[in-house]
């Protein structure tokens, strides 16, 4: 069975580390901070300007001068600071952030990464994706492995313009978790269920597999 | 203590005009000059180049420049919320720079402190670098960005006092910081403006040497775009 989004996000969950701050992308990246492990700390970073960002608010608690970059209402945990957006583009591209995950709608076996634009029909902008992925040393993405016409989007070669160049270390779809290596994609694990011939056949790029490939282990 | 008040947002806006370039703080509609947004629409002031990280929505922020043909150009970094944008962006009505976030805000902040350009990884081998120089620094490839040249920064802050000095609350803090200072002449919009000596300098996020207006702003609306709840189990 191919993983969906709260899966998806709960796999990625499993990749926080103590003590790590963390910035979530828009979509499925926001999902992650509902499966954090049990004792494991880390701090939410949103790059409008706020460290320690906390769940969604109670209604009628809503505030207007507190948002998470996604421009929905937050609240703060003890420990939580706000900055300028100077500031915290300066805190991203110093790399104090430890990890970044993002929605793509293409990565390539090189670590590209497309998510911001299709010429024609979605030019919103790249908001702070491109300055993320240039500047983060650990950049998880999470995304389907195939669009809605059944064509891969784990590719040899993105199509669509770039956000960032050769910066991707780690893919989790709804079939796979993929480790970008100098070599290309290493398929590491698989939705439980699917199979490593069902992951090859929705993959464009190759596909480097050593030996059992094992199951993901979700909740 | 040099008083940096003006009566009202008619006088702050004085010298606004047509073909200028401005810059407004504000992230979605979060921190937004809402006063100011408001006389610009009154005032009519066209050929606008605005600055500014988002460009609104339909009825609100800087949709309602949009709306009255007021834009002649925008830099933004994200305009996805805003649909009559899309329409005047696609039938080459509106002239259009998207420009990484972080390097929206390094530019501002890099206007404000008198440093003409700078390096970043933002962009580099995307189309945002075309055109422009590209450097590797400590083996890592850089682009070549320069500070905004602008007329007006436009910003808002929570609490500010007569010398000036601004004070930011929560995200709605954002962009505004980067841009006091950061144009020829920077107008301060605060919800509660005070007597000099009633701010704890300590406190005081923006000092006063950054900004040339201030003036107390009426009946903001702060709407929110995306309310955004916890269920109660």
């Amino acid at each position: 069975m191919a993983l969906d989004k709260n899966q998806i996000a709960q796999r990625i969950a499993q990749e926080l580390k103590h003590n790590y701050y963390v910035n979530l992308g828009i979509g499925i990246p926001t999902l992650v901070a509902n499966y954090i492990p049990e004792g494991i700390d880390v701090e939410f970073q949103s790059e409008n300007g706020v460290l320690g960002m906390g769940p969604f608010p109670f209604e009628g608690d809503e505030d207007a001068d507190l948002i998470n970059a996604g421009k929905q209402t937050i609240t703060t945990l003890p420990g939580a600071s706000f900055f300028d957006s100077a500031f915290s583009f300066g805190m991203i591209r110093g790399q104090h952030v430890d990890l970044t995950i993002l929605g793509a709608m293409e990565v390539s076996e090189n670590g590209d990464i497309a998510n911001w634009k299709i010429p024609g029909k979605m030019v919103k902008g790249m908001g702070g994706a491109m300055d993320l992925v240039a500047s983060a040393e650990n950049i998880i993405v999470a995304m389907m492995h195939i669009n809605k016409a059944g064509e891969s989007k784990i590719l040899k070669r993105c199509t669509l313009p770039l956000t960032g160049v050769g910066c991707v270390k780690k893919v989790v779809t709804e079939l796979a978790v993929m480790e970008i290596t100098p070599k290309g994609f290493k398929l590491l694990e698989r939705a439980p269920g699917v199979t490593v011939e069902h992951i090859i056949a929705s993959t464009e790029a190759n596909l480097i597999i050593e030996g059992e490939i094992p199951e993901m282990i979700i909740g | 203590m040099i008083n940096k008040t003006v009566n009202n947002v008619q006088d702050a806006l004085q010298g606004i005009e047509n073909g200028m370039t401005i810059m407004l703080g504000g992230f979605g509609l979060c921190g937004i000059p809402e006063n100011s947004i408001a006389e610009l629409v009154k005032k009519e002031t066209k050929d606008l180049t605005c600055i500014s990280n988002n460009a609104g929505v339909d009825d609100f922020g800087l949709g309602l420049l949009l709306q009255k043909r007021q834009i002649k150009k925008m830099i933004s970094s994200y305009v996805g919320e805003n649909a009559e944008f899309e329409r005047q962006m696609l039938s080459g009505e509106l002239e259009v720079d998207l420009i990484p976030q972080g390097t929206l805000a390094e530019r501002c902040r890099a206007a404000q402190a008198g440093i003409p350009a700078f390096f970043t990884p933002a962009g580099y081998g995307t189309e945002v670098a075309e055109g422009k120089e590209a450097r590797e620094f400590n083996g890592k490839m850089h682009i070549m960005e320069h500070a905004f040249k602008a007329d007006f920064a436009i910003v808002k802050a929570w609490k500010g006092d007569e010398a000036g000095n601004l004070i930011f609350k929560g995200t709605a803090r954002n962009f505004n910081p980067c841009m006091a200072g950061a144009a020829k002449i920077t107008i301060a919009e605060v919800e509660e403006l005070l007597p000099a000596g009633s701010l704890d300098p300590n406190e005081i996020h923006i000092p006063g040497i950054l900004v040339n207006r201030i003036f107390q702003g009426v009946k903001y609306e702060k709407r929110i775009e995306q309310r955004t709840v916890r269920k109660i189990f």
